[in-house]
């Protein structure tokens, strides 16, 4: 199985593409600035739906109408810093690996996954019983609460990692 | 003349006890951009949200107004710890920004951005209908968006940029 990942990354790492990230000046930065955009529409807007379970902001609004107003923005800025984080990745697979910072951030963003999908599937059955509270059910604000201090983690993490990793 | 006097200032700034203090704990200044990179997530969601509102792509059922009074206040907190870790950064490394032609384009596209902000939230807040008066109005709201999407991702590139055009 390990064996398998490896020839995997090995695979990514000796692409063209990953090759022309690394050769090229301009293109590593210019990833990493559309990166950095992703990021923060990604932990800027679930700050607003977070802080909306935790009943600090939005308050008037139900939480359904919050979440359908700003959770696409959300999905659409993961989707490019997924594909612009893999494009870093492969550019230098091996160190990436290798970098705690690095598996720490891959590790607290599938933890804010696990969270969502806890609230989704279990937090939120009653929702419509709450939907329009502000002042929330422990789960939700635990939810919120959860998910805001992960994404502030993933970012110190993905910031870390830049100091982290020798360079070449 | 100007590049002899903010190498001078550079190099008084690098001499201070703070800026020794930054360069010699290792953290600070990971910690710093962090800190920054959650208070640009803030803003540039903040405004993409009122933006993309203002061309109707999302929260179409709730007012221009509503929105934008949700959203365009928290710009003003986020602009103020982005300043302080900002100079805090410079204090820091100050041959990285100030003598850097990248460092001072962000400045000059993050006063035109701020301006922007600020006619949007003072025709909202004296006439909330006021992008909706008639057609050449929401012509004119949609240009003002787009404007300041683009305004605001020029900032962040050179943000990034400003790492990899520092001189020596």
């Amino acid at each position: 199985m390990m064996l398998h990942v490896k020839d995997l990354v090995a695979f990514f790492e000796d692409s063209g593409v990953a090759d022309a990230i690394r050769e090229n000046d301009v293109l590593f930065p210019f990833i990493e600035s559309v990166h950095v955009l992703a990021i923060c529409l990604v932990v800027g807007s679930i700050m607003a739906v977070d802080l909306r379970l935790l009943g600090f902001a939005s308050v008037k609004r139900p939480v359904s109408a919050v979440t359908r107003g700003i959770l696409p923005l959300t999905w659409a800025a993961f989707a490019v810093a997924v594909a612009s984080g893999f494009l870093m990745f492969i550019s230098n697979a091996t160190k990436y690996l290798g970098n705690g910072f690095f598996v720490a951030k891959l590790c607290l963003i599938a933890a804010a996954g696990l969270n969502m999908l806890v609230f989704h599937f279990i937090s939120a059955r009653d929702q419509p019983r709450w939907d329009a509270q502000v002042r929330l059910p422990v789960p939700a604000r635990l939810a919120g609460g959860i998910s805001l201090l992960l994404w502030i983690a993933v970012v110190a993490c993905g910031r870390w990692i830049g100091f982290t990793m020798e360079a070449g | 003349m100007t590049g002899a006097i903010a190498g001078d200032f550079a190099k008084w700034l690098g001499a201070t006890p703070l800026s020794h203090t930054i360069q010699t704990a290792g953290w600070i200044i990971p910690a710093l951009q962090t800190i920054h990179i959650l208070s640009i997530g803030v803003l540039f969601s903040a405004a993409v949200i009122v933006d993309l509102r203002l061309w109707g792509a999302l929260q179409r059922e709730v007012p221009l107004d509503d929105v934008a009074r949700r959203f365009l206040p928290v710009i003003w907190p986020a602009v103020l710890v982005l300043l302080i870790t900002g100079g805090l950064l410079i204090v820091g490394e100050p041959r990285r920004s100030l003598l850097n032609t990248t460092f001072y384009l962000k400045m000059t596209l993050l006063g035109f951005a701020l301006v922007l902000t600020v006619v949007l939230q003072w025709s909202l807040s004296a006439a909330p209908e006021f992008w909706d008066k008639d057609r050449g109005r929401r012509i004119g709201a949609r240009i003002a968006a787009t404007l300041s999407i683009l305004v605001w991702c020029c900032i962040i590139f050179a943000g990034r940029w400003i790492a990899y055009t520092q001189v020596g």
